[in-house]
């Protein structure tokens, strides 16, 4: 392995981490100014130009809080829980191609950090893995709600699994591989051969099933918000709950990107518009998800669970029945 | 070199992953060691360039881990030690060191004699997931299907032993309806 390979990498990782880790601080931001809007507030307005430093401010509180660890809690566990969370989301990044390949002072950059051949397979089971951050967290809190939250989240992760495995199996069939850079080429011919358009029901379903991949809004079970506290996270204070915020904020965006990426077309012919369009689909996705947030109720938890085995499953199943029959003939 | 400096970062790691699964009487100390070592061992995988395999073992377990934790947290107050029956030590020492000599003592003989050819080499130009898919669907397809039959039973048991009343939400119930269940379950009783 030659050395400049090697740097190039390093490089990518450390580029990626302090984007991502930076966008999911000002995502917080994106959530607070648009679900103020939405409601008809003004969010945060009072630190720096229309609340813009707000973010540096939650920073530096969380940064500076004292970080307590309850008596009675497993302590090894509870710690390394919230880094479970933070960590599995940027391992995911490894395998999704952001912009197209460029040219920077004559040598061609491309901004994926390793271009494996089962990329799609292996973002999905990181971010599987980034649901252990929660489960952990609440079994180690010994707190009866953070346990709650802890079994919802098992039941979340089990049965979503299956939607997004089956989901995109549809679509895996046309394009015949699982790297996202052959999901990107087949839909290089422009807008009129994007998978969306030969598997829409792949796509909704897909997209429903984010939702419960990151634990964002409809089935924001894991931290359940009726309960007023604050679920798996009750018992944790400063960065270690920020650690767990990231990690949320850092699947949005990422599973922004892949969606793009598995139905929009992704970059489509790698021009300077093609890499602005993915840049575009990805912020249409994560303020969808805020948009989501603000207009639907949370469900409870077996309306998910008849949602995902009676609803989407079957509806997954038959997809990937008629697709087999329609390429077979 | 790079290679060599993974394989024995992620064996240590591995090992001391599941030597924790084994020795320690605290649930979640097993189980969340149990679930790392699953994942470290799809590193192998990944070095010896079976990525769709590498991603299956990371995929597969983390579901699989996840349920034990659920009957984990159905069993016992995860957040204390279990108390473990040892019976004879001797016995158990005894036992699973020969075991361990008996599985290496196994995959070592042809590795010793020098008798290892690939019966289905790869094939050029195909990537690793078709090359499962090639293997899976001529040589291994019978008992492919059959393990498809038989998780296949399993899940129409699974779902006729628990779906007994799958239908009835106690939340969309009103009080009289409950009642009356209660009532009809009191009488089965007495």
């Amino acid at each position: 392995m030659d050395t400049a390979y090697l740097i190039e990498t390093i490089i990518k990782v450390v580029v990626v981490l302090l984007i991502f880790s930076a966008l999911a601080g000002i995502g917080t931001y994106f959530e607070r100014k648009i679900l103020a809007f939405m409601q008809r507030r003004l969010g945060p307005m009072n630190v720096g130009p229309y609340g813009l430093l707000q973010v540096a401010a939650d920073g530096i509180k969380l940064f500076t809080k004292e970080d307590i660890i309850p008596t009675n809690v497993v302590g090894r566990i509870f710690k390394i829980a919230p880094v479970i969370t933070a960590a599995t989301a940027f391992m995911a990044a490894a395998a999704i191609p952001f912009l197209p390949q460029f040219e920077l002072f004559g040598y061609t950059v491309h901004p994926i950090i390793s271009d494996v051949n089962i990329g799609i397979l292996y973002i999905l089971g990181i971010m599987g893995v980034g649901l252990y951050g929660p489960l952990l967290g609440g079994m180690a809190s010994a707190n009866k709600f953070s346990l709650l939250s802890a079994a919802r989240s098992a039941a979340v992760f089990i049965s979503y699994e299956v939607v997004t495995g089956l989901s995109i199996l549809a679509p895996i069939m046309m394009v015949g591989s699982l790297s996202l850079i052959d999901f990107n080429e087949y839909q290089a011919g422009g807008f009129g051969d994007w998978i969306v358009w030969s598997q829409p029901v792949a796509f909704i379903l897909f997209w429903i099933a984010a939702f419960a991949e990151t634990g964002r809004t409809p089935f924001h079970l894991v931290a359940n918000d009726h309960e007023i506290i604050d679920g798996f996270g009750t018992e944790y204070s400063g960065m270690r709950w920020g650690l767990f915020f990231i990690g949320e904020y850092a699947n949005m965006f990422f599973i922004s990107f892949v969606i793009p990426l598995l139905f929009l077309g992704g970059y489509g012919d790698g021009s300077f518009l093609g890499a602005l369009g993915l840049l575009g689909k990805m912020a249409f996705f994560f303020f969808f998800f805020l948009w989501t947030r603000a207009a639907w109720p949370d469900v409870r938890p077996d309306q998910l669970m008849w949602l995902c085995w009676k609803v989407l499953m079957p509806i997954a199943v038959v997809n990937i029945v008629i697709t087999g029959l329609v390429m077979m003939f | 070199m790079f290679e060599a400096i993974a394989f024995y970062l992620f064996a240590f790691l591995t090992i001391a992953m599941f030597f924790i699964a084994v020795t320690t009487s605290q649930a979640l100390y097993a189980l969340t060691s149990l679930a790392a070592g699953m994942i470290f061992i799809s590193a192998f995988f990944f070095i010896l360039g079976a990525d769709f395999l590498g991603a299956v073992q990371i995929v597969v377990y983390s579901g699989a881990v996840m349920a034990l934790y659920a009957f984990g947290m159905m069993f016992f107050d995860t957040t204390r030690d279990v108390k473990e029956k040892n019976g004879n030590k001797y016995i158990v020492v005894g036992l699973s060191v020969v075991s361990a000599i008996l599985v290496v003592a196994i995959f070592s003989a042809p590795l010793v004699s020098e008798n290892i050819t690939a019966l289905y080499p790869m094939v050029e130009g195909a990537g690793n997931t078709q090359e499962v898919g090639l293997v899976l669907f001529t040589k291994y397809l019978v008992p492919f299907e059959v393990a498809a039959v038989m998780l296949l039973v399993a899940m129409i048991a699974g779902i006729v032993l628990a779906g007994k009343d799958m239908d009835l939400s106690l939340t969309l119930l009103d009080d009289n309806e409950i009642e009356e269940i209660k009532n009809k379950q009191m009488k089965k009783v007495l």
